[in-house]
Parts: C-alpha cells; sequence; structure tokens
C-alpha cells in the first residue's frame, strides 16, 4: 500500500509541531491573548460540551456551569469535583492509561499547575481578561495558567457554642486543653487548600503545632468544604482550618457560624485554572476558561461563593473582610510543589489517618 | 453467549451437532481470564518493585516486610479482626434468636418482618452509615439531640458516639446481621417437625429438645453466618470510610484504598490486600469444613410442618425485640435520609415551615453528574445481572448434570471470586485492566467485569440449588426425542428453573447498585456510578444531596424488585436467598 498524504495530515504534523513548540518551557513569550470570537463560539457549539474538573465546592462549581449553559446555549458542562489532591491524581491515573477526559482543570493546590505545566500537558491560552487585567503574580508567564480564585485557609467556630470572647483568635489557642474533641479539621491528601494552609503553617509556626494539635483529639473530615458544615451543624465548635468562602456561605444562609482570622497569619490559597493540550473539547475547553476569567463569572464567584477574585474590575461583597486588611501568610507554590509529598506523609503519621 | 445462536439453529437443522462442549470450554477460558488475570498481577506487584537504577521490575519481599513492621500498616490488620470478630458476634446474638422466633414460633406478621429484613439487606452499608452519622454522632446526632433534650443533659454529653470502634462494629453488624438471619431462619424452616414430634413423644422436654435435635441441626447454618458476617465486615470498605477516619483510624480495606491516593504505592496496596485474601481463602475452607462434617441432610419423603411454638405472653417481649432489631438497620436511618433529604440542615427536625426541596432541586437539575451516574448504575446493574445469570446458569447446569469433563474446575472457579474482597478485586482489576493487552480503564466493561466476577458465586450457588432441584428425568426426555442438550435446557429446564433465575437476576441487579468497594478502585469520571458520587458527596459533606440520591437508589431497587415479582407467570419469587 502506498502512503499518500492529504492536506490535512500535512496541517495535522504542523499543528502537532506548532503545540510542542507552544509547550516548550524554553519559549519566553505568552501567546497572544485571544478575545471570544464567533468562530470560536461556533466551533464549542459544535463540541458541544466541556468537562471541568475542580476542587471548588460543587454547588458553586454547578453554579458556574449554569451560568456558562446559559449564556452559550448548546454547550453543557460537565463538572467532576472531588478535592484537589484527588483531582491530581485521578488526572494522572487518566493520563497514565491514555485517557484524555478533562478538557479545564481548577485546582486549589497551585503546585498541582507546576507539575503539569513540566510535564508538557497545558495548553497554552491566555483569555483577554487575563491578558489585560491580571497581574503578573497571577498568570503564567507562557500563559499555560492564571489564578482563577484566591482564598483563605480560616479557623471558625459555632456562635451557639461558643462565646465570641471566648472563641480562640490564633493557632496557638487550639492547643488549649479545653479545645479537646471539640475541633474539627480537614485533610491535606485530600485537599489543596488544606495542603497548601499545611505548607504555610508548618513553615511559620513548625510541624511542633501539628504534632501538639494532633493530641487535641479532632475530628478528621477530608474537604476543606466539610469543616465549615460541620460547625454549621453543630457537630464540633471550632476549626481548626477550612474554606473562608463556605464559612461565608452557611453564615449567610443564617447558620451560627463566624471566622477567624488566626493573629499568627491566614493561608492564602490560589486556585489556577489551565486548559489542557489533550482536551477533548478544546474550543470548548477555551471559550469556558475565557468565561471563568470573565468580570461576570469573578463577580459571581465572589457574590454567590464568597471567593476572593483577582480581577481588578471585581468589587468585593459587603460584608467581607477586605483581603488587605488581613494579615496574610506568605503563598509559594513552588515550595509546597517541593514537599507535598513529605507533607501528607508526616501529617498521616501524625494524625492516624 | 454468541455460540448460543448457532446452537438454536443447528437444532433447528437435521444435523445435530451438540455445541455444549465448546461452548463449556469457552466458559471455562473466560472464568479463567476474569478471577486469574487480576490475581496474578496482584500477585506479582506484590512480590516485586522497580529497581530505580535499571527502571526494570525486580523480585523482592520488601512489601511484606513493610506490612508486618509497619505499625501504620499493622494497627489496621488488627482494628480490622477486632471489628470483623466484635461484628460478627454481635450478629449471632441477634440474628439467631430473631431467626428462631420468626421459623419457629407463632409470631405474628412474619412474612413482613422477612420483607424488611430483605430491606436491611438491600440497603446499601455505605448508605446505612451515613444514615448513622445523621443519627448518632456525638453532638450533632439526632438521636443525641433528642437524649440531651429529654435528660436536660451538658452541651457536650452524649449517649452515643457512631464516630468510635463500637460505633463502626454497631454499624457494620447493622447490615450484616440479614445474612446470618437468613441462613439460621431457612435452616429453621427446613427442619421436620417429625425429628422435634419424635424427641418429645421419648420423653424429652421441650429445652432438651432444643438442646439434643433443634440446636445441632442448625449449629452448621448459625457457624456458617457467623463466618459470612466475619468476612462480610472484613472486606466492607464504605462504612470504615465514612466512620473511622473522622474517628482517625483505619482498617485493612481504608489502607489498601489510601495506598492508592497520591503518591499512588500500588505495590504496597497489592503486598496488603494479599492477606485478606488468604483470611477470606481459610476462612471458607473453615466453613467448608464445619458444614461437610456436620452437614445433616434431611432426608425423607413426606414430613410434617415444623412446629410452631406458642409463645404466649412472651409474645409481648418477642415483638419489641423483632421491632426494635429491625429499627436498627431500616426505620431510624430511613427516617434519618427523609429528614435530611427535605430539611435545610441534615440534622435538624424538619418542619412545615422549613421544609425545602432545594436538595431535591439541585440533585436532579443542578448536579450535572447525577444523570450519567443514574445512567451508569443502572446499565451496569441489569447488564451484570443478565451476564452473570447466564454464566451462572451454564456452570450450575455443567456441574449439576456433571455435562462435561472436568466440570468441578468449572464449580470451583465459579465460587472462588467468593474469596476476593472487592477492594481486592479493585486493585487487581486496576492493575490487569490499565495496560495492554486489555486496555478497559475508562470504561463501563472493567466495572461490568469486577461486579461480574464478585457477584458469580452467590448466583451460582443459588442456581446450583436450583437445578439440583429439577430432576434430570425430564432432560433424558426430552433428549430421547431428539433434542439437542441445548435444545432441551432451553424447551425444558429454562422454564422450570424462571423462577430462581428471577430471582438469581434480582440479587445481582440489587448487589451490583449497591457495590462500591470495587467501584471505588476502578471509577473514572465518566465511568462514576451512583455510590461512588454518593462517597464524592460524603467527602465535601454535602449531606442533603446523599438523602436524595440514596432514597433514589432505594427506590429504584425496590421498584424492581417488585417489578420483576409481579411480572405474570413468575409468581412471588422475592429474593428468597437474600
Amino acid at each position: 500500500m502506498a502512503w499518500t498524504f492529504d492536506r490535512r495530515d500535512v496541517l495535522k504534523g504542523a499543528g502537532a509541531l506548532a503545540a510542542t513548540v507552544a509547550a516548550s518551557p524554553l519559549r519566553a513569550q505568552a501567546p497572544p491573548s485571544v478575545a471570544v470570537s464567533d468562530a470560536l463560539i461556533e466551533a464549542a457549539r459544535k463540541e458541544g460540551r466541556v468537562v471541568y474538573y475542580t476542587s471548588i465546592d460543587l454547588p458553586m462549581a454547578q453554579r458556574i456551569g449554569k451560568a456558562f449553559e446559559t449564556k452559550y446555549p448548546g454547550i453543557s458542562v460537565r463538572v467532576e469535583r472531588t478535592g484537589a489532591e484527588r483531582v491530581f491524581q485521578r488526572i494522572g491515573q487518566e493520563y497514565a492509561s491514555k485517557i484524555h477526559a478533562v478538557d479545564v482543570v481548577n485546582s486549589s493546590d497551585a503546585a498541582h499547575l507546576i507539575v503539569w505545566k513540566r510535564d508538557g500537558l497545558l495548553a497554552p491560552y491566555v483569555p483577554e481578561d487575563v491578558a489585560k487585567h491580571y497581574p503578573d503574580e497571577h498568570r503564567d508567564p507562557d500563559g499555560m495558567f492564571a489564578s482563577f480564585r484566591a482564598g483563605l485557609s480560616v479557623m471558625a467556630y459555632n456562635t451557639n457554642l461558643v462565646k465570641a470572647e471566648e472563641a480562640p483568635k490564633s493557632f496557638a489557642d487550639l492547643l488549649d486543653p479545653k479545645w479537646a474533641g471539640k475541633i474539627v479539621k480537614a485533610h491535606p491528601s485530600y485537599s489543596g487548600t488544606i495542603l497548601t494552609a499545611t505548607f504555610q503553617i508548618a513553615r511559620d509556626l513548625g510541624w511542633d503545632y501539628f504534632d501538639k494539635l494532633a493530641k487535641q483529639r479532632v475530628m478528621q473530615v477530608q474537604s476543606a468544604t466539610d469543616p465549615p458544615k460541620k460547625l454549621a451543624l453543630g457537630e464540633r465548635a471550632v476549626m481548626a482550618d477550612g474554606n473562608e468562602y463556605i464559612v461565608f456561605q452557611v453564615k449567610e444562609a443564617g447558620q451560627p457560624v463566624e471566622p477567624i482570622y488566626p493573629t499568627e497569619g491566614t493561608p492564602l490559597v490560589i486556585g489556577p485554572n489551565a486548559v489542557f493540550k489533550a482536551a477533548p473539547n478544546p474550543n470548548a475547553a477555551r471559550l469556558f476558561q475565557s468565561y471563568c476569567f470573565s468580570v461576570e463569572c469573578q463577580q459571581l464567584i465572589v457574590d454567590f461563593g464568597g471567593l476572593r477574585s483577582l480581577h481588578p474590575q471585581v468589587k468585593e461583597k459587603a460584608g467581607h473582610r477586605p483581603l488587605k486588611d488581613i494579615k496574610l501568610m506568605k503563598e509559594d507554590a513552588d515550595g509546597v510543589e517541593k514537599q507535598s509529598d513529605e507533607i501528607k506523609k508526616r501529617y498521616t503519621q501524625l494524625f492516624k489517618v | 453467549m454468541t455460540l448460543a445462536l448457532p446452537g438454536q439453529k443447528a437444532g433447528r437443522q437435521s444435523f445435530k451437532v451438540d455445541l455444549s462442549v465448546p461452548l463449556l470450554l469457552t466458559f471455562a477460558v473466560l472464568l479463567c481470564v476474569l478471577i486469574l488475570l487480576p490475581i496474578s498481577w496482584l500477585v506479582m506487584y506484590s512480590v516485586t518493585m522497580v529497581d530505580p537504577a535499571t527502571k526494570e521490575r525486580v523480585l523482592t519481599l520488601a512489601h511484606f516486610r513493610t506490612l508486618f513492621s509497619d505499625p501504620d500498616l499493622v494497627e489496621p490488620l488488627i482494628t480490622t479482626m477486632i471489628v470483623a470478630v466484635c461484628s460478627s458476634v454481635a450478629c449471632c446474638l441477634v440474628a439467631a434468636p430473631m431467626g428462631w422466633l420468626v421459623a419457629r414460633t407463632d409470631l405474628p406478621m412474619t412474612r413482613l418482618i422477612r420483607a424488611l429484613v430483605t430491606a436491611s439487606f438491600v440497603t446499601p452499608p455505605f448508605l446505612g452509615a451515613i444514615a448513622w452519622e445523621i443519627l448518632a454522632a456525638p453532638n450533632s446526632g439526632l438521636l443525641n439531640k433528642f437524649y440531651r433534650t429529654v435528660t436536660g443533659a451538658e452541651m457536650d454529653s452524649y449517649l452515643f458516639n457512631i464516630y468510635s470502634m463500637p460505633g463502626l462494629i454497631f454499624v457494620i453488624a447493622c447490615y450484616t446481621f440479614p445474612y446470618v438471619f437468613v441462613l439460621v431462619a431457612n435452616a429453621l424452616d427446613r427442619i421436620p417437625g417429625d425429628l422435634e414430634d419424635a424427641s418429645s413423644i421419648l420423653g424429652a422436654g421441650t429445652w432438651t429438645t432444643a438442646r439434643r435435635v433443634t440446636i445441632p441441626l442448625v449449629l452448621p447454618a448459625l457457624v456458617a453466618g457467623a463466618l459470612v458476617a466475619f468476612l462480610q465486615a472484613m472486606i466492607l470498605f464504605g462504612s470504615p470510610a465514612i466512620l473511622a477516619l473522622p474517628a482517625g483510624f483505619h482498617t485493612m480495606t481504608t489502607k489498601i484504598w489510601s495506598l492508592f491516593q497520591y503518591p499512588p504505592k500500588p505495590e504496597l496496596a497489592a503486598a496488603a490486600s494479599l492477606p485478606l485474601l488468604f483470611l477470606t481463602v481459610m476462612l471458607l475452607r473453615g466453613q467448608q469444613m464445619i458444614l461437610g462434617r456436620k452437614g445433616y441432610s434431611i432426608v425423607g419423603g413426606k414430613s410434617g410442618e415444623p412446629r410452631l411454638i406458642r409463645l404466649g405472653w412472651f409474645v409481648v417481649p418477642a415483638m419489641a425485640f423483632v421491632i426494635i432489631v429491625l429499627m436498627l438497620p431500616v426505620f431510624l436511618p430511613y427516617f434519618a435520609l427523609l429528614n435530611a433529604a427535605f430539611s435545610p440542615l441534615a440534622t435538624t427536625l424538619v418542619t412545615p415551615e422549613t421544609f425545602t426541596l432545594k436538595n431535591f432541586y439541585f440533585t436532579f437539575f443542578e448536579l450535572s453528574t447525577t444523570h450519567l451516574a443514574l445512567k451508569n448504575t443502572f446499565i451496569l446493574g441489569a447488564a451484570a445481572a443478565t451476564i452473570g445469570t447466564v454464566l451462572a446458569l451454564v456452570i450450575s447446569y455443567a456441574t449439576a448434570r456433571k455435562a462435561v469433563r472436568g466440570y468441578q474446575v468449572l464449580g470451583f472457579l465459579a465460587t472462588a471470586p467468593l474469596a476476593i474482597p472487592g477492594i481486592v478485586l479493585g486493585v487487581g482489576l486496576f492493575l490487569a485492566y490499565t495496560r495492554p493487552p486489555f486496555v478497559l480503564y475508562g470504561t463501563l466493561w472493567v466495572l461490568l467485569l469486577a461486579y461480574i466476577t464478585i457477584e458469580l458465586p452467590a448466583a451460582y450457588q443459588q442456581l446450583q440449588s436450583a437445578f439440583r432441584a429439577v430432576h434430570p428425568e425430564l432432560e433424558d426426555a426430552s433428549r430421547i426425542l431428539g433434542a439437542t442438550r441445548l435444545r432441551s435446557l432451553i424447551d425444558v429446564t429454562a422454564p422450570l428453573l424462571r423462577t430462581s433465575v428471577l430471582a438469581t437476576w434480582c440479587f445481582i441487579f440489587v448487589s451490583t447498585i449497591r457495590e462500591l468497594s470495587a467501584a471505588i478502585m476502578l471509577f473514572t469520571s465518566e465511568t462514576k456510578v451512583v455510590s461512588v458520587l454518593i462517597f464524592d458527596l460524603k467527602e465535601s459533606g454535602d449531606l442533603g444531596a446523599i438523602a436524595i440520591l440514596g432514597l433514589s437508589m432505594l427506590v429504584l431497587t425496590f421498584t424492581v424488585i417488585i417489578f420483576v415479582n409481579r411480572i405474570p407467570g413468575f409468581g412471588s419469587s422475592g429474593l428468597r436467598n437474600t
């Protein structure tokens, strides 16, 4: 049989080459930003769906999906939500078996993006809003990802069970014997938020803090979204870590929950978004990525979700303490990337699960 | 399965080719692949490691050394043994008297009681565990709140703490006692009244009769039940994942699962799986020995109905006992789930003012994985039930009629998966089907294989006993009149067996949709099933959606059972072996 090349094959080859060049870390410049064009919308509509792997709280993620579906009818959003560390494991497991199911990812562990980028799994794509408005520290220089959301891992308490003046003010306060058996805490092997927070706390306060906290008979849950819900149920009085945005959500739903910004500083958690190179729906993926960074979507995650946005045109929600007024711990994705396995191992040894 | 068609055609033509031998051989090969492939990978992984220098697999016993020396792995093993022994004993203590009351006394409403035991059997254990969290979490649990309201006790005091070893044992026992109950009640049903009558006529009192006749006759069933309960408790994944992890301890199954989390250690997971496999094989051998030695076959032509013992005034405490026992796995958890489904806060009692459809709306109209998961679950349940029943039917025919040489091997292979706990099978299938030549991971096929493998033993055992009940002379007559083996099977035997076949189908369907431990190892985002979705929701604390999904799952289960049992001509087959 004779080999025949047709034009499409050649184009495919060229495309693959271009993609390789684009993915190469040697490239110093990000690709030019892309405005949402009618052609992109049309191509995305042909694909008909986008698969979004995310660690954001499920109702929030579904709300983003619904808003996107309303704006672009005919393209459905499949949300696959689990903890960021699980998302990372799942994508690794799926890619190892050559299953390319994920289009767009959002992880609350920014270190994952470093790994995915290094492994050449991400597609360079810079939405217009990112190029125009996002500060340099919140966008990858090669255009592989940008900070979709920022969140805090706070402490909190149930106001029915604890009086405001008796509530702990700092991480150190949690080690008081009076809190034994009353603390709920999420797990760094599941949640990217908690892994990031554990890294920052261990760096600033030392592992000694966790060593002592582990002796306080904490109730160990998995997701960073769960401790605020456990507080709302009244199952535990205080949470040692968990998502600030869920605390806002349950508080605004009328539950007796109040956040605490520890005096040592509050861990800052950045959750970037990225498009996968092998995305099964590449156009819908790009359209969705653009939507995620639009003012509309960013305002939604602030207003509905209680999250923090890095888009300068987005207004912070009334009643939420502005980010600039909170003493933050320093975010360091590279540091997390280097210590991730070690943190999980040490944590498991201390807390037994 | 595809060979069945040419077989039928051959029957109609004048050439009478008996295709049963190649057919049965195909099944034997199929079974070998089904079971041996994952187990071989498991064993291979457990004794090898990748040499960092050469990147090649080299033999090592390091994983087993770690397994038996690292306290992080030894402790879960000990915990698992304690949990399994305690819940097995608890099951027997509850199920034996209850089985006796239902089968041998004039306790009223026994049909209803048996139906409710079936309900506790079909309730997925992980769903029960979540419901018990809502009921008996130390601070927010409904029962503890009730206790504090009634006694005016302190804020922090509680009656039950479900996040504890006793809590875990209790919840496991709640959903394993039906195994013991059914075995004991069936055994008691089968004891002919004559034997007890004979004993009484010979002058023995009620107690002596019980001690010398009844108890020895049911003892094998009770011991078998205890072993089954032990096994179930040992291999359960959902309940410990839900109740033990918050309390800060692992069992073997949750440990194996956590070894698959990032960074995955498949070799260690494989090594940790083998003790479970070994223990299961030993237990099953033990059960066979006990049953083999004390297998009183209760033969005899027509024997009298079992004598029902009059309870008299004792009926009141007896009934109270039964109601309390049934409250624990059925009434209370179902109530908790219903409340959580329609309440804004799972652990607050719903009132007409607070009644909300928010969770319902969220689950069915916002949650984008609900439809996918329901569809996958239904497809897998129906496919596994159909293929599994066909497979079990053919194999049990071959063994019951000794149709081919080496039929014992078929029988052994069909029962072998009994010795493979779901999570272990999950690990094995994952290792086997994520690489060439069979890349099935990421498809529904790998889950289908898992479900069929897991359910085959029970299906085979049910159908084998059904085959034994149909005398071969009917088939012989058909064959003498010129039908092939397949034709006589289709025309003669099948109609006689349809009740059992239907019961088996139902059994596999129900067991498939409640399966979590193999699915949790094998699912991908596109092949999610409801049980896995519920587990995902559990980890992020979305109790309302869990309640809605769990209730939908129960509705689906009960609808299928009732529907299948109502098909005209099938009579009330029921889940008699469940």
